[in-house]
C-alpha cells in the first residue's frame, strides 16, 4: 500500500511542480529511474514469493540506483558514456522482464 | 532516544510482577517491538524511496517529452533536420534583410515627405510675402512723400515703386495698400488710387529690402527724391531695422491660368 501511494503522491509531485532537471543529472536521472524500477519489480517478486524483506529492498534500491549511475559515471569518464548507458539499460531491462515473468506466474498461474 | 522509548516502553511490564514468565516473555516482547519498530521505519524508507522514484520518473519523462525529442534519431536525419533548419534560417534571414530595406526606404519616403511639406511650407511663405498675401517684417525703410501741392502724379509714384523694386524690395506698401506684382497707379495729382484705393498725401511707403541700398536708389540724382522734389513735394527716408508690412492683398484666383506639371 505505501509503495503504490509513495509512487502515486510522487508522479503527482513530479508533474505538479514540473522541475527542470539539472545539467549534471542529466545523464544519470534515467538510469537511475531504471535501476529503481528494477528494484521495485524485484520488490514485488519477493513479495508475492513469501520472502519479502524490507531492509533488503531498501538496501537493493539504493545500491541499484547508486551503482547504475556510477558506472554510466565512469562510462562518461571513460568517453563510453552512450554504450555504458545501453548496457545498463539491457541488462536491467532483462531482469525486469524477468521479474515481471515471476509476478506473472504467481498472478495468472501461466 | 531509541534506548529512551525501549526502556520507558518496558517499564510497566517490568513493574507489577517479575515473575520468572515474564522474564521468558520479555525477550520477545522486546523482539516483537524492536521488530514493530524496524517494520516502521522501513515502512518509512519504502515511502520515501518510492516517493523519489514517482518524482523522478514524471520528471524526466517530462522532460524527455519537451527537449531531447532527437535523441535516438538516426545521423542521416539529423544531417537533413540540420539542413532545413539552415535553409529556414538563410530565408528569415532573407526576410530579415528585406523588412529592413523596405524600413528604410519607408523611413526615407517619410523624412523626404517632411522635407518636401517644409520646403512647399518655406515656398508658400515666400510666395505669400511676394504676392502680399502674408504680412511681412525686417529690416528697410520708411519713406514718407509730402504732395503739399497735389502735384504727385501717378507716373512718379509708379516710378518710385519701380525703383524701389530695382534696388532689391522685397515687398512694400503705400499707405495701406499692399504693393503686388499687379498693383496698378492710378488718378491724378491729388487723387491717387492705388488698386482701386484712395490713397492720400502725404504717402507713407514702408520697405522691406537692405535699406542702405533702398536708400541710395531713393537719393541718386534724377531719381525719385529729385522727381519729387521737382514736383514741390519731399522725401523723407527713414531706415529701420524693424519694419513691418502688414497690409494684406487679396489673393487673386487664376481664372484662365492652370499649372502644367
Amino acid at each position: 500500500m505505501i509503495p503504490i501511494l509513495g509512487l502515486a503522491v510522487g508522479v503527482v509531485l513530479g508533474l505538479l511542480l514540473d522541475p527542470s532537471v539539472p545539467v549534471w543529472l542529466q545523464p544519470y536521472l534515467p538510469i537511475a529511474v531504471v535501476a529503481a524500477l528494477d528494484a521495485v519489480f524485484g520488490g514485488i517478486r519477493a513479495r508475492f514469493d513469501g520472502i519479502f524483506d524490507a531492509k533488503v529492498f531498501v538496501v537493493s534500491f539504493v545500491s541499484n540506483v547508486v551503482v547504475a549511475a556510477l558506472i554510466v559515471f565512469l562510462g562518461d569518464q571513460l568517453g563510453v558514456g552512450a554504450q555504458l548507458s545501453t548496457a545498463v539499460v539491457v541488462v536491467l531491462g532483462i531482469r525486469i522482464f524477468g521479474n515481471a515473468a515471476a509476478i506473472r506466474r504467481h498472478l495468472f498461474r501461466a | 532516544m531509541a534506548d529512551e522509548d525501549t526502556s520507558r516502553e518496558s517499564t510497566p511490564d517490568d513493574g507489577p510482577g517479575a515473575t520468572p514468565q515474564d522474564d521468558a516473555a520479555r525477550p520477545s516482547l522486546w523482539h516483537r517491538l524492536r521488530h514493530r519498530r524496524r517494520d516502521r521505519l522501513a515502512a518509512a524508507l519504502i515511502g520515501v524511496l518510492t516517493l523519489l522514484l514517482g518524482f523522478a520518473f514524471a520528471v524526466q519523462v517530462r522532460s524527455t517529452d519537451t527537449d531531447t525529442a532527437y535523441t535516438g534519431a538516426r545521423e542521416e536525419d539529423l544531417v537533413s533536420i540540420l539542413d532545413q533548419v539552415n535553409a529556414r534560417e538563410d530565408r528569415l534571414r532573407q526576410q530579415i534583410s528585406e523588412q529592413r530595406a523596405a524600413l528604410e526606404q519607408l523611413t526615407d519616403t517619410d523624412s523626404q515627405a517632411a522635407a518636401a511639406l517644409a520646403e512647399a511650407q518655406q515656398r508658400a511663405t515666400e510666395l505669400g510675402i511676394l504676392n502680399g498675401s502674408l504680412a511681412a517684417q525686417g529690416p528697410g525703410l520708411r519713406m514718407t512723400i509730402s504732395d503739399p501741392g497735389d502735384d504727385i502724379t501717378p507716373a512718379v509714384l509708379l516710378n518710385a515703386v519701380q525703383e524701389l523694386r530695382g534696388a532689391g524690395a522685397e515687398t512694400m506698401q503705400v499707405d495701406d495698400v499692399r504693393i503686388g506684382v499687379s498693383s496698378a497707379i492710378t488718378g491724378s495729382g491729388g487723387a491717387l488710387q492705388i488698386d482701386g484705393q484712395d490713397v492720400d498725401a502725404p504717402y507713407v511707403v514702408l520697405v522691406i529690402g537692405d535699406p542702405q541700398v533702398l536708400a541710395t536708389a531713393m537719393d541718386i540724382p534724377g531719381g525719385v527724391s529729385a522727381a519729387v522734389r521737382r514736383e514741390g513735394g519731399d522725401v523723407t527716408i527713414v531706415q529701420s531695422d524693424q519694419v513691418v508690412v502688414d497690409a494684406l492683398r487679396p489673393l487673386d484666383q487664376p481664372q484662365y491660368a492652370q499649372p502644367t506639371d
